[in-house]
This record gives C-alpha cells, structure tokens and sequence, in this order.
C-alpha cells in the first residue's frame, strides 16, 4: 500500500511475524502433539514432547483406524469424480460460451446455480435408494456431480469466450467435426483453467465430510469420514496424539500436490482476473 | 486531480464471425454437448431440490416405512418450539460475521504481501495452507487449542470465536482474489496519479480500491452465501453447542437425519434453500455481470 521507507523496511518482519502467528502456531501444535505420548498430549500445549514418538503415532493410526481402506475409499471417490466433473463440465461450457440466444443464457444461469444453491442432502438420499445407488462410490460420483458441475461451468464458459474463435474455424473448415474440434482444439487450449478447476474439486472433495456422511456413511470409508467418526465415537475422545496424526496423514497428499503444482494453482485463480 | 479510471480490466476479444449464423452454429456446436452436464445436474441436484418441496410435507422417518402427506404439520411444530426461527438467526449472523471477517482478512493480507518479494511470496504461500486443509482438521486443531480458554463454551460469544475459525481457514482464498483484483490496476494509472500529486493514501482509495469492486463482490457473495451452507468447521469445535447455540441449519439437518427424523431436517434443508435462494438472485445477476473476474 505504502511505499514509505520506514515501511518497506518494517514490512518483511510484520509479514513474518503475521506468518509465524497465525499460521504457524496452529500448525507447530498439530506437529508437536502429534508427536507425543498419550499421556502428555490429554491436554494440548505448544511444548515440544519429552521424546518424539511421530512415526510410532502414525503408524498406529495407520493400523488402528484402518487408514489404507479410507484413503482407497478416497481415492475411489475423488479420481473419477474430477475426471468426469471437468469432461462433462467443459463440453458444455464450451457451447454455452459459443452460442449465444435467451434458451443459452437461461441454460448458463441454471447451469451455474448450484455454485451458491445448497444441494438437498437428506432427498438426495431417498432418490439413491429409489435408484439402488445408496451408499455406492457410483452414487457419491453422481451427487459430487450434481454439486460441482457448476462451478466448472462457470469457470470454464468464462474462460472459453476469452478464446478467439479463429482457431477452431480453420479446423472446421478443414473438415472436422465437433468432437474433434472440441477435443483437439478446445480441450488444450482449456488446461490453465482446467488446472485450477482441477485443485479447487480436489480440495473439495477430498476434504468432504458433509455430504459423505448423508450418502456413503456407514458403508463406504474415506478420509475424513474415518477421521470424523473415530473422533466423535469416544475411540479416540482425548486422544488428541492420533487426531493430529491423522490430520497430517490425511493433509499430506494435498499439500503435496500444491507443492508440486503451487505456480500453476495460483496462476490459475489469479490468472483469470488478470488477463 | 484528472485520471481516468476506465482502463478496462480485461480486453475483449471480438468474435471473428461477427453475428453467427444460427444454422451453422447448430453445426460446429451442436447441443447434444450439453446433455450428459445437464442430465446429471437435473437428476441429481434438480430432482432431489424438487422433492424438497414434497418431503418436507410428509411424515417420512426412519421408525417406518409409509410416507403420508401431513401438510403443514413439520414447519409449524419447528415454528413453535422455536428452533425455526433460531436456527435461521444463528446461520444468518454466522454467515455475515464469515463473510465480514474472511473478507477483512482477506484484503488486509491482500495489501501487506502485494509487493512480490522473496518474503511475500513465502508468506503468501503459507496463508493458503488452511485453504488446503480439510476444514473437519481445521475444527479438531482450535478445539484443542481453545478448549482450556473456555472461549468454545461461552453462550454468546462461542458463534463469533467459531466464525473467526471459519474466516482463518478460507482468508488465503480471499487474499489470493483480491491480490488478483490490484493486479488489474495498470501501472501507468498510478504513476499518472503521483505525477498529479495524488498522496499515497488518495491513489489507494480513489483508484485502486473502486477497481476491486468485482473481486469484493465475488468474495463476499460466495464467503457469505457459501457459509450458510457451513457444517465442518461448526461440528468439529462445537457440534452445535453450548446449548445449541452454534447450532446452524446443516448442524441440526445432520441431528436430526441422524435420529431418524428425515421429514424434520428435510424441512430444514428446504428451509436452507429457500433463504440461500432469496439472498442469492440478486446475486448471481451480480456474479454474471462480473463473471470476468474469477
């Protein structure tokens, strides 16, 4: 904001100081406590533990809460949900962005609506039972679905219109057909915003507990599901060791993922408003 | 002071094909593309919205199997005993203390890391940390820590030291939209505006400031609108308490689903709806005319 020479010098220590506050403090406690014993952690402190037991807590969340069935659960869930939600979500998007009439701009608004519209969990469960859907990964994949689609709409028709049109005229007029326009032409040029939609349904969907819990609670394990029903079953009441070890089991993957992609997640979400 | 502040913050492409012929659109983009997105969002959250409106005039529970219309019957009992119109004001207040607090956050960082130093971009890394975390672990995290204070059990200020939570875990994604938003603001603007003398404290306010107003408008709309619909965060500090008094809409849907109620918290999730749907008209007519945004 100010370009003032006490400021700029004062700047990176506020900054900083900001960081260590209020981001690593909460995360030095998850750390810490999970790296002590039973009996130290019943009440968590900011203290380092008298001797690091991190792996051993791991391992026994790994063992006691039957992690690898959640995480398969998980992954079961969360890949083909972002692979059809973004093939799906960018076919229409594209026509929405290239045809222009009142049924398109009708179709747009309700195609978008469910980014702010609460879905309907508890009926949602009554239509997967009347399908024979209820408690399935199937029936999950549709409901994530129904909720996310429009949120890649929105992003991807936004973005389809900054395209110029152009480049898929010289291909069709070179004879291809629509799917082959779409698919080797559009599609490319659409992975900035695929990317970010990519990590925002991930982020989503992994991290749901919600609408996990009215769908596939009690049949089907993912990561948090587990997370949350071993903390709330009294299994785990206190034992604050294992819950911080299953955040950071479970916060891994995506933290990894961010590590690995960070320049390109936040190019995408800033990248849009920019151009 | 002259500057003219009508930079667009993004150059249009103009179509190439001018006004398109109709005939060969239906060629080159045929509506067929539309079907599978549209055939899964109308049966899987169109139709449940739909029933919405049936079920919660019925008896349906988890005690029996007939489902038997009863009108009126599940709202005016929610009415009565008071949990209705509670429910409402503790989702409402909870919402706009989010939605303020995530969005205060938000730009405050916004403006302290918007210089892109080393330091600045490390922190700002770290700031989306949360927004990466799974809110259920973000809820467990302050409960262990607020749990001593005593602030998690206090009858009137629990809904707000919940909603400050909230705002931590998503103010990395607000400060991401709105370090997006300064961004637009070109640099020739502002050099124009020191050249006319304008102080620091002017040129912030009177220019950059108005040119964040989409990215304000996408951040409180979906921080707010999309808190309503808030239920990890709330469940994992609280689960509702002390006596109920963080108890939003989804805290009580999931109760009551729960306990076999299913015709009560489908009242309630139509309750969700309704008040999510009259706030938020007016403002998908504001995101679609900001859509270039985000």
């Amino acid at each position: 904001m100010s370009d003032h020479p006490l400021w700029r010098r004062l700047q990176p220590f506020v900054a900083v100081l900001l960081v260590v506050g209020l981001i690593g403090a909460p995360l030095w406690l998850v750390v810490v406590t999970a790296g002590k014993s039973q009996g130290e952690a019943v009440d968590p402190n900011f203290s380092l533990p008298s001797h690091w037991q991190l792996l051993d807590n791991l391992r026994q969340v790994w063992v006691d809460a039957d992690v690898p069935a959640a995480f398969l659960g998980s992954m079961l869930i969360v890949v083909p949900t972002v692979v059809l939600v973004l093939i799906l979500g960018s076919m229409a998007a594209w026509v929405l962005a290239r045809r222009t009439s009142k049924l398109m701009a009708v179709l747009y608004a309700v195609g978008i609506s469910g980014i702010i519209l609460p879905p309907a969990v508890v009926t949602v469960v009554l239509l997967l039972r009347q399908l024979g859907l209820a408690g399935t990964a199937i029936g999950m994949i549709c409901v994530y679905l129904g909720i996310y689609l429009s949120t890649v709409i929105f992003f991807v028709t936004g973005f389809v219109r900054t395209i110029p049109e152009s480049l898929e005229e010289a291909a069709q007029i070179d004879g291809a057909g629509p799917m082959l326009v779409f698919r080797r032409i559009v599609l490319p040029l659409l992975r900035p915003v695929l990317a970010t939609a990519t990590i925002l349904i991930c982020l989503y969907v992994w991290n749901d507990v919600f609408y996990a819990f009215f769908v596939v609670g009690g049949r089907l394990d993912t990561l948090p599901l587990n997370l949350f029903r071993v903390a709330s079953a009294g299994l785990y009441l206190n034992n604050w060791h294992l819950i911080f070890a299953y955040v950071i089991l479970m916060s891994l993957p995506l933290i990894a993922l961010f590590a690995v992609a960070q320049r390109k997640i936040i190019a995408g979400i800033t990248g849009g408003a920019v151009k | 002071m002259a500057v003219s502040v009508e930079t667009p913050a993004r150059v249009r492409v103009p179509r190439a094909s001018g006004p398109a012929p109709r005939v060969i659109r239906r060629r080159t983009h045929p509506m067929w593309f539309l079907f599978p997105a549209y055939a899964v969002l109308v049966v899987f959250f169109v139709l449940p919205t739909l029933f919405n409106f049936v079920y919660a005039f019925t008896d349906w529970s988890g005690f029996k199997s007939a489902i038997n219309p009863v009108g009126f019957d599940n709202f005016t009992a929610l009415v009565s005993d008071g949990t209705l119109f509670r429910s409402l004001r503790i989702t409402l207040i909870y919402a706009v203390l989010v939605a303020v607090f995530q969005n205060a956050f938000g730009f405050g960082l916004a403006v302290l890391l918007e210089r892109d130093t080393v330091v600045n971009r490390i922190a700002r890394t770290f700031f989306l940390v949360p927004v990466l975390m799974s809110a259920l672990a973000v809820g467990y995290i302050f409960q262990a820590m607020l749990k001593p204070t005593g602030w998690l059990a206090d009858t009137t200020w629990t809904l707000l030291v919940v909603s400050l939570i909230h705002a931590w875990k998503w103010m990395g994604l607000s400060m991401l939209i709105y370090l997006a938003g300064l961004k637009t603001v070109p640099e020739d603007v502002m050099e124009a505006a020191r050249i006319d003398g304008a102080s620091r404290w002017r040129t912030f306010w009177t220019i950059r400031a108005p040119l964040l107003a989409p990215a304000v408008t996408f951040t409180v709309a979906t921080a707010l609108l999309g808190s309503m619909n808030g239920f990890d965060i709330v469940q994992a500090t609280t689960g509702g308490g002390p006596a109920r008094t963080t108890e939003i809409l989804n805290i009580f849907i999931y109760r009551t689903f729960g306990q076999g109620l299913f015709a009560q918290a489908t009242t309630m999730s139509l309750v969700l709806f309704l008040l999510v749907a009259l706030l938020a008209f007016p403002v998908i007519y504001l995101l679609r005319k900001r859509e270039e945004i985000l």
